[in-house]
């Protein structure tokens, strides 16, 4: 549920984690790729996307997305690498559509080659979703400001789930920071747009906290 | 002595011990059974070891059996194991059918275990078959398989997919190692437990006794790999990778530690080939150790200055996150589990020959700031991703979405 608009209610803050399900899809070219991506679990889009930013990992990822490392690393593609990286998943209005975004993608690459090449066999594709479990943490932050207190703790698996997550469940697709912001009329409205600047697409989650605290830090200072 | 599950809130986090008391109260009472062929040896046995406890303390009725076989049994479950990880094993009808009638008596024995269980896990081949005697049951049954089965020898999984199939789930720690089933396929790496007597902290004293003991030499260098005597390990290539290395580290030193576990019948002549391998060298130790030689792996991997997982095929790679929880870089090969856990420059390096492993275990002697960074950047990694309670965080995961239907969202608050 989105966090509620009512400026007398509380910011319920959540933590989440993901489970990850194998789909028994798996690709081995940009062929197998293009037809899985037509029928793959609408999870599946999301996981390969956003997953990432929860799975383990060292340094800012080279490519963006996991369509757009395999196709670099395992078909050493690296253009059609560059073209998916590009793929901003904040600008779909949902995932079929990020799913036509990729695939017209794909097939535009697959016009441009002449032949297909193949990853090696422990080098394929596997399509994976996930669900996810959404934790309580029995905070509450009941105004605005509190949030410049907070914010430096969160774990990341808050920030995923109240930027990141808020996106598909939100009516506009937002931030549950901006939602809840809303609730306050045009109060908050310089605040609103700053969240509202950050891409959170080219970021860890660790980045991401500290953008979101420094920024609530500025504007509370 | 068991140790609580709060013990962890001081190393993971007390916000994940929470998460875990917040799943559990939707699966109080729950009657869990989790079934292996053996208590002692492999990581399985490690795992449960903990897992079973944490799940009862948590409030649901967990408990553990093991299933019992012969000498054939054994021999035949470990050609499953090594035919699924690619070797071209032929498996006669008469083992299959004693394989099977073994199961059958095992499920005699634990019915009143099994059939009013709310979820059973069973682990491994070794009792896959124990759910065609439970056509009636009204629990989940998850069949959990620990190995690399990315490329397995065709006919025997062909074999083993019938009894897989049936289940309703079923865990993998790897999407590589997944083979395509008729049911959800959760992906769950497994873990370590940083309290166990093998992780835990350990006194300069002890590891002194102990090096002392095996005749090792504290001031010179140290590599040591512990696993099992088995060939996907490839022990001789790792006194290859240590002879390679010692032309330009004259004082290296190697440790080839490891058990047999009860269900793995050719452990004993890996050793003795190993054995072979490294006689009249003084600098290599080859320790047969006990199933309980905690502390002494412990030590080991502690006063090693480089942790070796060289193996061809590997499940996860327990071993690679207990060095690398304390501090170790790991040299592993490139395979299976130790590919997410050894990212090359950062925790490790992966290697594909006993010239690559060479070359970096020379590398990182010659440079021990970098050892050392890479050991504490590896220590965080395992905190992060790999410890016990994170993979007790997803089996509950799972049990609350098979009991309730769940498909994409599970909201406990």
């Amino acid at each position: 549920m989105p966090a509620n608009r009512k400026q007398n209610e509380p910011f319920a803050i959540k933590d989440c984690a993901l489970i990850a399900i194998a789909t028994g899809q798996r690709a081995y070219n940009l062929r197998d790729l293009r037809d899985n991506l037509l029928t793959v679990h609408p999870g599946a889009i999301y996981y390969h996307f956003w997953g990432g930013l929860l799975r383990p990992r060292f340094d800012d990822p080279e490519y963006s997305n996991d369509f757009a490392a395999w196709v670099a690393h395992s078909l050493h593609d690296k253009k059609l690498a560059e073209r998916l990286s590009l793929i901003d998943p904040t600008e779909a209005n949902n995932l079929e559509d990020l799913r036509q975004e990729i695939i017209q993608v794909v097939e535009e690459r697959m016009d441009e080659s002449e032949v297909l090449f193949s990853a090696k066999r422990e080098e394929r594709f596997d399509f994976i979703r996930s669900q996810i479990i959404i934790f309580d943490t029995h905070q509450l932050v009941a105004k605005p400001k509190d949030f410049k207190r907070i914010l430096p703790g969160l774990s990341v698996g808050s920030i995923f789930y109240h930027y990141i997550d808020a996106r598909r469940r939100t009516p506009e697709a937002i931030s549950d920071f901006q939602y809840w912001l809303e609730g306050f009329g045009r109060t908050y409205r310089v605040l609103i747009d700053r969240i509202k600047a950050i891409d959170p697409y080219f970021r860890t989650l660790t980045e991401l906290r500290a953008e979101l605290a420094a920024l609530f830090a500025d504007y509370f200072s | 002595m068991e140790t609580s599950l709060q013990a962890y809130a001081n190393i993971a986090g007390q916000d994940v011990v929470d998460h875990l008391h917040q799943l559990a109260e939707r699966l109080r009472g729950a009657r869990v059974v989790h079934v292996n062929s053996t208590r002692m040896g492999g990581g399985v046995a490690e795992i449960l070891n903990k897992m079973v406890p944490f799940m009862k303390e948590l409030g649901i009725e967990a408990s553990w059996e093991t299933i019992t076989g012969d000498g054939d049994f054994f021999r035949t479950t470990k050609s499953f194991h090594n035919a699924m990880q690619g070797d071209q094993v032929e498996i006669d009808g008469i083992r299959l059918k004693h394989y099977q009638e073994v199961n059958a008596h095992n499920a005699e024995t634990l019915a009143p275990v099994l059939e009013n269980a709310d979820l059973v896990f069973i682990h491994d081949p070794q009792p896959a078959p124990l759910i065609s005697s439970f056509p009636r049951r009204t629990g989940k049954w998850i069949w959990r398989c620990h190995i690399d089965v990315s490329q397995p020898f065709r006919p025997v999984w062909k074999y083993l997919r019938t009894f897989a199939g049936a289940y309703d789930a079923s865990i993998f720690s790897l999407s590589t190692f997944a083979q395509p089933l008729p049911h959800p396929i959760y992906l769950i790496p497994p873990s370590i437990d940083p309290l166990h007597e093998k992780n835990a902290e350990m006194s300069k004293k002890e590891i002194e006794s102990i090096c002392k003991q095996y005749a090792i030499d504290q001031n010179r260098p140290l590599i040591v790999q512990i696993s099992r005597f088995d060939r996907f390990k490839d022990p001789l290539g790792v006194i290859r990778t240590y002879r390679l290395a010692k032309k330009s580290v004259p004082a290296l030193q190697l440790v080839l530690a490891g058990g047999t576990a009860d269900d793995d019948p050719e452990g004993e002549l890996v050793l003795e080939e190993v054995r072979e391998a490294a006689a009249g060298d003084t600098d290599i130790h080859v320790l047969a150790l006990p199933g309980d030689a905690h502390r002494t792996i412990n030590a080991l991997q502690r006063a090693a200055d480089i942790v070796l997982q060289k193996s061809i095929k590997e499940g996860f790679g327990l071993t690679v996150t207990e060095a690398m929880w304390k501090c170790k870089p790991v040299v592993g090969g490139d395979t299976g589990g130790i590919r997410i856990q050894v990212m090359n420059h950062h925790t490790g390096f992966l290697a594909s020959t006993p010239e690559g492993a060479a070359l970096r275990i020379r590398y990182l002697l010659y440079h021990q700031d970098k050892l050392k960074e890479m050991g504490a950047k590896a220590r965080r990694f395992v905190r992060d991703n790999f410890l016990i309670t994170r993979h007790l965080r997803e089996y509950l995961t799972l049990m609350l979405a098979l009991l309730h239907g769940v498909e994409e969202r599970i909201e406990l608050s």
